[in-house]
């Protein structure tokens, strides 16, 4: 008899999702789907609105990453004015999407998906939790805190708040760097470094090569921005797409033209809709993005430490590692090598430079802008009438570009972990922790939010209900 | 002294009050010792303990079926309900869809001239409501917390004295939208 699961909601991931797992007659996985579960309708009611208020209302798509949303949409609206932004606006906007890395990376790992591991997958539910690793091992999640709360501070002293600051505009940003705290950033580095060596080194005496296979391992291609020399990008750069091998399957691709090898799918049982490679089609276009697509594609950090740190992790796995529990690896590696960056960029005089915003006005009707947020490649696209008001607006996030890869993740996970209708706490738990790994943002995602927490349901094959678990 | 528990929730909003909320930083880790954090987004806990809870933070609006029927669910199980930030206050941000309808609004997103396949989203997932509406407008609500978040240290405040089993006092800054 054919049996569905459910796990709603999915709890520490950011965003409104539940999983549904179809088990086949004998009991064994069929198919799984990962829904996500709410919409909010950014691209509808952004029409009809002027240019200006983007950054500030897109931000709202995201709380999380408000600061990626702020800088794709500031991109987007330098394109339709026509401008080449100042180098200190330029800087000042790299170092606030660097302290964005850190602070949300840190969330990501040590309040969200490090009490998965570090206090074991089958640990008490009542207590797998951030405050369950305070109560476990205090030092280091007060070091957790304080490096989140580090990159939450680079964003308000240059914002003005931690959450939705309205300071990257159209054209540059709003106010220039403060030289009382450009000193003080640099004061506090040292700390913040301190904290992500000995996390990588805690992280990789804690997982071997093998241990990182708790979560499955499959192909796919991977994108992401990178400057030239494929060097690891951030903030600008262009689009290079590489395979499981790591072979270029497109290289320096102008990323105001990806719709020509971006397309969306949709499907009728989840709000987020499916990203996929034009070439190959819908769903085999599938590919993967965030700090294992950004690794993946690139050939180096360009920072010593990151550098040493990426050759000692590519020693372990292939040039490109498959494995989803790798996107926690990678993600330590991107904080360690974007408070090496910051330390460069507040280095640089240039930085205090107080022009920081060119004026011009509407010169161009449409404009991409893009960047790496830290989920991965982040596409804003706008198109305006002469006076500046919105008449189409397009998201593509970097959650949903990994829509096809959690699919994946979960349907590999479900087939290895349940088996003959065998289900524990645990498993599911390890279901749940293959989406939490690639860190969804599903605020994002559908430009709605919400929570994930889990239910189960299991439903026979004519579609009646048998039983239903939630996690408890 | 048994420890106060608290849920939170969240609706239609960014996750940008959550974010706030883990803003009071190492206050977390004082809080840990007095509260116990039930049912939340944060947690692995995904349904509200058999006898309630006392405090039950609302982030977002009311905006699908789903929100409507767990709004009710956290009012009967919650002694103290707050609306956390200006979209469970206001509508904010995801009432902006309001006038837009629905049905429109997910043709356009997901359609034929969207999408390579023109699935439209209509199965498991729970149905957008024909309006938002503030979390007020559906349940009463005991306290508000302003603002687009509201400031992490405005939460801990209302959460610190209701701890002390005192009225929060919030004036003048505390009580800025935006």
């Amino acid at each position: 008899m054919e049996k569905q699961i459910h796990i709603e909601p999915v709890t520490r991931i950011e965003g409104h999702a539940k999983i549904t797992v179809f088990l086949d007659d004998a009991g064994d996985v069929k198919d799984t789907q990962f829904h996500v579960t709410e919409l909010r309708g950014f691209e509808k009611f952004c029409e009809g609105r002027t240019l200006w208020e983007m950054p500030g209302l897109t931000a709202r798509i995201c709380g999380i990453c408000p600061v990626s949303h702020i800088l794709a949409s500031a991109k987007a609206c330098d394109a339709i004015l026509s401008v080449r932004i100042p180098k200190s606006a330029e800087m000042l906007r790299r170092l606030m999407n660097l302290g964005q890395y850190v602070q949300s990376h840190a969330l990501s790992f040590f309040y969200l998906s490090a009490p998965d591991f570090l206090l074991g997958w089958d640990h008490d539910p009542a207590t797998r939790n951030v405050v369950g690793l305070v109560q476990a091992n205090p030092d280091l999640a007060r070091k957790g805190i304080r490096l989140r709360a580090f990159g939450q501070e680079v964003i308000s002293r240059l914002g003005g708040k931690r959450i939705h600051p309205s300071w990257a505009v159209p054209g540059g940003v709003n106010s220039s760097l403060d030289v009382e705290d450009q000193k003080w950033f640099l004061e506090q580095l040292p700390e913040a470094k301190d904290t992500i060596r000995e996390t990588i080194d805690l992280f990789k005496t804690s997982f071997d090569c093998e241990a990182r296979d708790v979560l499955g391992e499959f192909q796919s291609m991977y994108m992401g921005l990178v400057a030239p020399g494929g060097v690891w990008e951030h903030y600008d750069g262009l689009i290079r797409i590489v395979s499981q091998e790591g072979e270029i399957v497109e290289e320096g691709y102008d990323p105001s033209r990806y719709f020509e090898i971006i397309h969306e799918a949709s499907e009728p049982w989840t709000y987020l809709k499916f990203p996929h490679y034009v070439p190959k089609g819908y769903p085999e276009g599938m590919y993967r993005v965030g700090p294992l697509g950004r690794v993946n594609v690139a050939e180096r950090f360009g920072t010593p430490e990151a550098d040493a740190e990426l050759e000692a992790f590519r020693t372990t796995v292939s040039r490109c590692s498959g494995k989803v529990f790798d996107y926690h690896y990678t993600r330590l590696l991107e904080i360690l090598a974007s408070l090496e960056r910051m330390e460069q960029l507040l280095n640089d005089e240039r930085i205090l430079d107080p022009r920081v915003r060119a004026e011009a006005g509407i010169n161009e009707l449409e404009g991409v802008g893009i960047h790496e947020a830290p989920r991965g490649t982040l596409i804003h696209h706008y198109k305006v009438d002469e006076n500046g008001i919105i008449e189409k607006a397009n998201f593509i996030v970097s959650t949903g570009h990994n829509n096809l890869a959690m699919n994946r993740a979960v349907n590999g996970i479900a087939k290895t972990y349940i088996s003959k209708g065998n289900v524990t706490e645990g498993i599911l738990n390890r279901i749940e922790g293959g989406i939490r790994a690639y860190d969804p943002c599903l605020s994002c995602s559908v430009h709605a939010v919400g929570q994930m927490p889990i239910q189960l349901d299991i439903v026979d094959a004519d579609g009646a209900l048998q039983q239903t678990l939630t996690k408890e | 002294m048994s420890k106060v528990k608290v849920a939170t929730m969240w609706f239609s909003g960014c996750a940008g009050c959550h974010m706030s909320l883990l803003d009071i930083d190492e206050v977390l880790i004082d809080l840990a010792g007095r509260i116990e954090f039930c049912n939340s987004p944060v947690t692995d806990l995904k349904v509200f303990p058999e006898d309630g809870v006392d405090v039950t933070l609302i982030e977002g609006a009311v905006a699908n079926e789903e929100h409507l029927h767990l709004v009710k669910e956290a009012r009967a199980k919650s002694k103290i309900l707050i609306s956390m930030g200006d979209c469970a206050v206001t509508g904010n941000v995801p009432g902006l869809r309001n006038g837009l309808s629905p049905d429109k609004m997910i043709e356009d997103i997901y359609g034929k001239d969207t999408t390579t396949n023109g699935e439209l989203p209509y199965d498991v997932v729970p149905h957008l409501l024909d309006r938002v509406r503030p979390v007020h407008e559906v349940v009463p609500v005991e306290y508000f917390l302003h603002g687009c978040p509201p400031p992490a240290g405005v939460i801990a405040k209302a959460i610190l004295a209701l701890l002390d089993g005192k009225e929060p006092e919030l004036v003048g800054e505390d009580l800025k939208f935006g």
